[in-house]
C-alpha cells in the first residue's frame, strides 16, 4: 500500500472548495476520520507555509497532524508534506507522507481528486519494527482478495 | 488514528511474524477448515510443534478449532484479518469521512454565495 487515492464530485464551484481546504473556519468543519471536533486549525498559505491540524476522535483520543504547503496553485492543485505530531513535536520515528489535492471544474461544481502518497514507507518500518518483514502486507492483501467478492 | 485497537493489532501482527503460522493461515484462506493432522503433513514439524503454532493463532483470534469425536477441525477467523485490513487503510477512512464532510460543508458555501447574488 503505497498511497490512497480517493475522488468526490461536489457541487460547488473549485474556488469555493479550494477556501474549504485551506481557510481554517473551513477545515474545522471537514476534518479528521469521524464525528469528532476540530480543536485547533493553523493554516499558512504559501509555499514553505505550515499547516496544523488537531482533532479528537468519538473515542476521546486526540490527534495531531501538520505540514508544509510545497504546490499552491488557486484554486486547481494544492500538495503538502503530512505528518503525525503529538504536543507540537513530531512523532518519534514518523514519516513524513504527501498530500496531493486536485480540483477539476465540472458542470455540476468540482470533481475533486485527492492522493496521500508516499505511505509505503511508514508501513514498512512498522513491518520492520514487528518483524511481518513484509508478509503481513502480501497476506493480508491476499485475504481482501479473496473476500473481496 | 495512532492507537487504533492497538492490543488486537499487536496480537495479530505477533501470530503473524512465524512463516508456519502464515502458511497455516493462507491454506485455511483457501480451504473451509482443516483437521490438525492436515495442517501438519506439509510441515517438516512434529504434531506437538503444529499445536503449539495453532495455539498462538487461537489466543490470537485468529483461528477456531472444534472438536467432533476425534477430530478437530480448524478454521479460519477473519474478523482479526479485517481489523489488520482497516489498520492499513486507516488513511483510507480518514480521508473518505473527511472528504463527505468537506462536500456537505463546499455545498452549503455554494448555496450561500448563490442566494447572497440574487
Amino acid at each position: 500500500m503505497t498511497s490512497v487515492t480517493l475522488m468526490r464530485r461536489i457541487r460547488a464551484r473549485p474556488s469555493i472548495v479550494f477556501e474549504a481546504l485551506t481557510k481554517p473556519d473551513g477545515i474545522a468543519e471537514w476534518w479528521g476520520p469521524d464525528a469528532g471536533p476540530v480543536l485547533l486549525a493553523e493554516t499558512d498559505v504559501r509555499i514553505g507555509g505550515r499547516f496544523r491540524v488537531r482533532f479528537r476522535m468519538v473515542d476521546g483520543t486526540e490527534h495531531e497532524s501538520s505540514g508544509e504547503y510545497l504546490e499552491i496553485a488557486e484554486p486547481k492543485r494544492l500538495v503538502m508534506s503530512w505528518q503525525w505530531t503529538s504536543g507540537g513535536e513530531s512523532d518519534e520515528g514518523a514519516e513524513v507522507s504527501r498530500i496531493e489535492i486536485d480540483l477539476k471544474p465540472i458542470d455540476t461544481g468540482t470533481e475533486i481528486t485527492l492522493t496521500h502518497a508516499r505511505l509505503r514507507t511508514e508501513v514498512s518500518r512498522a513491518s520492520h519494527e514487528r518483524g511481518w518483514a513484509g508478509a503481513l502486507d502480501k497476506l493480508v492483501r491476499h485475504f481482501a482478495a479473496e473476500h473481496a467478492g | 488514528m495512532v492507537n487504533y485497537t492497538d492490543r488486537q493489532l499487536d496480537r495479530t501482527f505477533a501470530a503473524l511474524v512465524d512463516g508456519t503460522r502464515r502458511a497455516i493461515l493462507a491454506r485455511l484462506e483457501r480451504e473451509d477448515g482443516a483437521s490438525v493432522s492436515e495442517l501438519a503433513k506439509p510441515f517438516a514439524i512434529k504434531l506437538p510443534a503444529v499445536m503449539k503454532h495453532l495455539d498462538v493463532l487461537c489466543d490470537a483470534g485468529l483461528i477456531t478449532r472444534t472438536k467432533a469425536g476425534r477430530t478437530v477441525t480448524v478454521r479460519l477467523r477473519p474478523e482479526p484479518m479485517r481489523e489488520a485490513m482497516d489498520w492499513l487503510r486507516r488513511y483510507e477512512r480518514f480521508w473518505s469521512k473527511s472528504l463527505d464532510r468537506l462536500a456537505v460543508f463546499a455545498e452549503s458555501k455554494e448555496s450561500e454565495a448563490r442566494k447572497k447574488r440574487r
